[in-house]
C-alpha cells in the first residue's frame, strides 16, 4: 500500500461558486443565480486520492475548476500547500500552477491537433521557463515512457493516437512540471472499458512512484471506489456525505448516497436479481431554483417537514465520516 | 417459441478512400418475443452498425450489406435486407422501432412533443389529429410522464434528459411494435435516472410482449435486464450465451478479460485491475486469423500459431452457449484459473 501522510496538501473551506445567469439579448438582464457550489469544505492529504462524485449538475466539475482557479470563487478559501490562494490573481497563481495540474475528460478536445506530442508535453517548460537537467527532448521522452507510450512517437500528432493513448499524452503533460496534486476531471469516462482499466492502473502506478495526490472527479462510482482512499458525495452544489471509501460504500448513512449506490448496476446477474434497488423519483431540481431546506428533500423517501425548512449542516456522525442529513440511515 | 428476428450471416462494410471498413463480418443471432438480447462490445465492435442494418437505416449508396435479417411477422416472414425500401419503411415504427443514446438530438426542437408522437401514430392509423393527440397523452402517461395533458404541448427543451428518453420510448412504442432496438438508451443519463429508464423498458416489454435488443457497453446494465448476451469484438460475435453463462462461465478470452477489467461497486478489494493489453484493431486492416489474437493472453497456448492463421468459427459448446475460439472449454477454464 502507498503511504498517506497526515499533511494536508489542499483544503477547500466553505468554498462557494455562484454563476450569474442572464436572459441573453441586448440588455443582458440578470435572470438568476446558479448555485453551482455552495459552502463546500473538504481536504486532500499528501499521497491521497479523494474521489468527488455526484450526478451531472451537482457541481463536482466546478469544484475542480475553482480549486485550480480557472474560476474565481464567490467566497470561501482554498488553501494549497499552506497558502490561501483564493484571492490570488493570474500572476501570483502562475508559479503554483506547475504544482497543481489538471487532466480532462475528453482526450480529443484537450490536445491541440496542430501540435506534435513533443510540443504538447513540453509546453509547460516554456510557460514556466524551466529547462530540465537532462535536456528537453530527453525529458519529454522519459515522460512518454513513464505513461506507457513509445518515446519514438514524440513527433506524431494527436490524431495518430487512440483515445486511451491520447489520455496518456494528457497525463504526461500534467506530469511534466512535477506537480504535487493532480485534479483529474472524469479522466476515464470517455474511454472503452478495457482501456479504462489500463489508464486507472497507470494513475495508480504514477501515484505510488511519484507520491502524487489526486482529486478524482467522476460520476462512475465503481471506478471511484476502486481508485479512491476517501470519497466526497455531492448533490446540487452541496456535500451530502464524505468518508473513507470502504466505509462509504459499505455503510452509507445519507439516503442519497444509499440510493446512488443501489442504482449502480453490478455486473453479476445473481446479485442483480436479489438486490434491493431504491429508485428515486423524478429528476435533479434546477440549481437555479434549489429546494428549500435540504436540497435532496424533493426526491428523498425519508423527507419530513424539518427537511423542507431547515438546511442540514455537515457533521461528523462517526469518526471521519461526515454527513448532512436530519434523518440518517443506520 | 420461434424467433421473431433472425439475423443470418449479416455483413456490413463501408468502402472508404483508405479501404473497405468491415464493420460487421458474417454474424448471426436471433431474438424471441418477450426476450431481451443484449449486444455488448466496445466502440467500433459493430454493435450499432448491425442493428442499423436491421432497421434499414444505412445509406445503400455508401454501404455494402449482405446476409439476411428476417422478421417473422404474423403475415409471413420478410427479409428486411433484400426487401424494397418502400416495404421496409412501412415496417419501421410499426413492426420495429429504435431508440437512441442521445434523446436531445433525436427529438426535433421546433415541434412540441405531442406533435412528434402524433406524427408517428398518424403514419399508421386512420384517425384525425385529435385522436392522435389523445393517443399521445395515453402513451406519455404510460411511460410515466407526470401531468401528460399539460406536457404534451411542451417542447423537448422543457424536458430533462430522462424525461426526453421517456418521450422517445413513447414515440417508439405508439404503434405497438414487436421489436424494440435500444441503442445505448441510458448511456447519456445519470445512474439514478438510468435505473428508472431500464425499469420502464422492462415494464414496456411485458406490456407489449416485445423482443428487445439492448445495445450497450455496460456489463452492469446487461446483468440487470438481459436474458441472453452476444459479445462482439472487431465486427464478429465472439461469444453468445444466456446471461448466467456469460457472467459465471465465460469462455472466450475476450469476455473473460472484459469481465475481469471492470471494478465493481459492491465489492471493495483495492487490488490492481486486470487489463486487456493493447487496443482494438483497425477495421480496415484486421489481423489475420482471430481478430483478438494480438491481445489474447491465451493465444500462446494454441499450438502452431493457429490463432494467427485460421479464423475460429462460432461453435456450440453447450445448449445456448456458443464461442469462437480455438481453445476448448476445459483448456480455457484451466488457463482462466491460472490467470486469476
Amino acid at each position: 500500500m502507498r503511504s498517506i501522510s497526515s499533511e494536508v496538501i489542499l483544503e477547500a473551506r466553505n468554498l462557494t461558486k455562484y454563476f450569474k445567469s442572464t436572459a441573453g439579448g441586448a440588455f443582458n438582464r440578470q435572470k438568476g443565480v446558479v448555485k453551482a457550489v455552495d459552502d463546500v469544505t473538504f481536504e486532500v492529504h499528501k499521497g491521497e486520492t479523494v474521489g468527488l462524485v455526484g450526478e451531472s449538475g451537482c457541481g463536482k466539475t466546478t469544484v475542480g475548476r475553482t480549486l485550480v482557479k480557472l474560476y474565481d470563487p464567490t467566497s470561501g478559501d482554498i488553501i494549497f500547500q499552506g497558502e490561501n490562494i483564493s484571492k490570488f490573481n493570474r500572476k501570483k497563481m502562475k508559479p503554483l500552477r506547475s504544482k497543481l495540474q489538471m487532466i480532462f475528460q475528453d482526450p480529443y478536445s484537450s490536445l491541440n491537433p496542430r501540435h506534435t506530442v513533443g510540443t504538447i508535453v513540453e509546453s509547460g517548460f516554456d510557460i514556466h521557463g524551466v529547462t530540465p537537467a537532462q535536456g528537453r527532448k530527453q525529458a519529454v521522452q522519459e515522460l512518454l515512457e513513464l505513461v506507457g507510450l513509445n518515446p519514438e512517437h514524440i513527433n506524431r500528432f494527436p490524431h495518430e493516437f487512440s483515445g486511451g493513448q491520447r489520455q496518456r499524452i494528457g497525463i504526461a503533460r500534467a506530469l511534466a512540471l512535477k506537480p504535487s496534486l493532480i485534479i483529474a476531471d472524469e479522466p476515464v469516462s470517455a474511454l472503452d472499458v478495457s482501456i479504462q482499466a489500463q489508464v486507472v492502473n497507470l494513475l495508480d502506478d504514477l501515484q505510488r512512484e511519484l507520491g502524487l495526490s489526486y482529486l478524482f472527479v467522476a460520476h462512475d462510482l465503481s471506478v471511484v471506489q476502486h481508485i479512491s482512499d476517501r470519497v466526497v458525495v455531492m448533490y446540487l452544489g452541496k456535500i451530502m456525505e464524505q468518508a473513507a471509501t470502504e466505509e462509504l460504500f459499505t455503510k452509507p448513512r445519507h439516503p442519497y448516497t444509499k440510493a446512488l449506490l443501489s442504482a449502480v448496476p453490478v455486473p453479476d446477474p445473481k446479485v442483480e436479481r436479489t438486490r434491493e434497488r431504491i429508485i428515486l423519483k423524478g429528476d435533479l431540481p434546477s440549481p437555479m431554483n434549489p429546494p428549500s431546506g435540504c436540497v435532496f428533500n424533493t426526491r428523498c423517501w425519508k423527507a419530513q417537514e424539518k427537511c423542507r425548512v431547515e438546511v442540514p449542516a455537515l457533521y461528523e456522525i462517526s469518526p471521519k465520516h461526515q454527513i448532512a442529513c436530519h434523518f440518517p440511515e443506520n | 417459441m420461434s424467433a421473431f428476428l433472425e439475423v443470418q450471416n449479416l455483413s456490413v462494410s463501408f468502402p472508404t478512400e483508405d479501404g473497405l471498413v468491415k464493420a460487421t463480418n458474417d454474424i448471426s443471432y436471433s431474438v424471441n418475443l418477450g426476450e431481451t438480447l443484449a449486444i455488448v462490445g466496445e466502440s467500433g465492435s459493430g454493435k450499432s452498425v448491425t442493428n442499423l442494418a436491421v432497421m434499414g437505416l444505412h445509406n445503400p449508396a455508401k454501404t455494402e450489406i449482405s446476409g439476411k435479417a428476417i422478421l417473422n411477422l404474423p403475415s409471413g416472414p420478410i427479409d428486411v435486407i433484400s426487401a424494397p425500401e418502400e416495404e421496409v419503411r412501412k415496417l419501421r415504427g410499426s413492426a420495429m422501432s429504435m431508440i437512441f443514446q442521445d434523446p436531445m438530438s433525436s427529438l426535433h426542437p421546433y415541434y412540441s412533443v405531442g406533435d412528434q408522437i402524433s406524427e408517428a401514430w398518424l403514419l399508421y392509423n386512420k384517425g384525425d389529429k385529435k385522436a392522435a393527440r389523445n393517443r399521445s397523452i395515453e402513451m406519455l402517461d404510460l411511460v410515466g410522464i407526470p401531468d401528460p395533458h399539460k406536457r404534451v404541448d411542451e417542447f423537448p427543451h422543457q424536458f430533462s434528459g430522462g424525461m426526453r428518453q421517456r418521450v422517445m420510448i413513447a414515440m417508439a412504442l405508439i404503434n405497438n411494435p414487436k421489436l424494440l432496438i435500444a441503442d445505448e438508451p441510458t448511456t447519456a443519463l445519470d445512474v439514478t435516472v438510468q435505473s428508472q429508464i431500464l425499469q420502464l423498458i422492462r415494464d414496456m416489454q411485458k406490456e407489449f410482449n416485445m423482443a428487445v435488443i439492448l445495445i450497450t457497453h455496460d456489463l452492469g446494465v446487461v446483468a440487470q435486464v438481459a436474458n441472453r448476451v452476444c459479445v462482439m469484438y472487431a465486427g464478429k460475435i465472439v461469444e453468445e450465451s444466456t446471461i448466467d453463462d456469460i457472467f459465471y462461465d465465460s469462455t472466450h478470452p475476450y469476455s473473460i478479460g472484459l469481465l475481469a477489467s471492470i471494478p465493481r461497486v459492491d465489492k471493495y478489494h483495492g487490488e490492481r485491475l486486470k487489463v486487456i493489453s493493447g487496443q482494438p484493431p483497425s477495421l480496415i486492416n484486421l489481423p489475420s486469423g482471430c481478430s483478438f489474437q494480438p491481445r489474447c493472453e491465451f493465444a500462446k497456448y494454441v499450438p502452431g500459431n493457429k490463432c494467427g492463421i485460421e479464423t475460429p468459427s462460432l461453435s456450440q459448446i453447450s445448449t445456448n452457449h456458443k464461442v469462437s475460439c480455438h481453445l476448448d472449454k476445459t483448456q480455457v477454464q484451466q488457463l482462466k484459473k491460472q490467470a486469476m
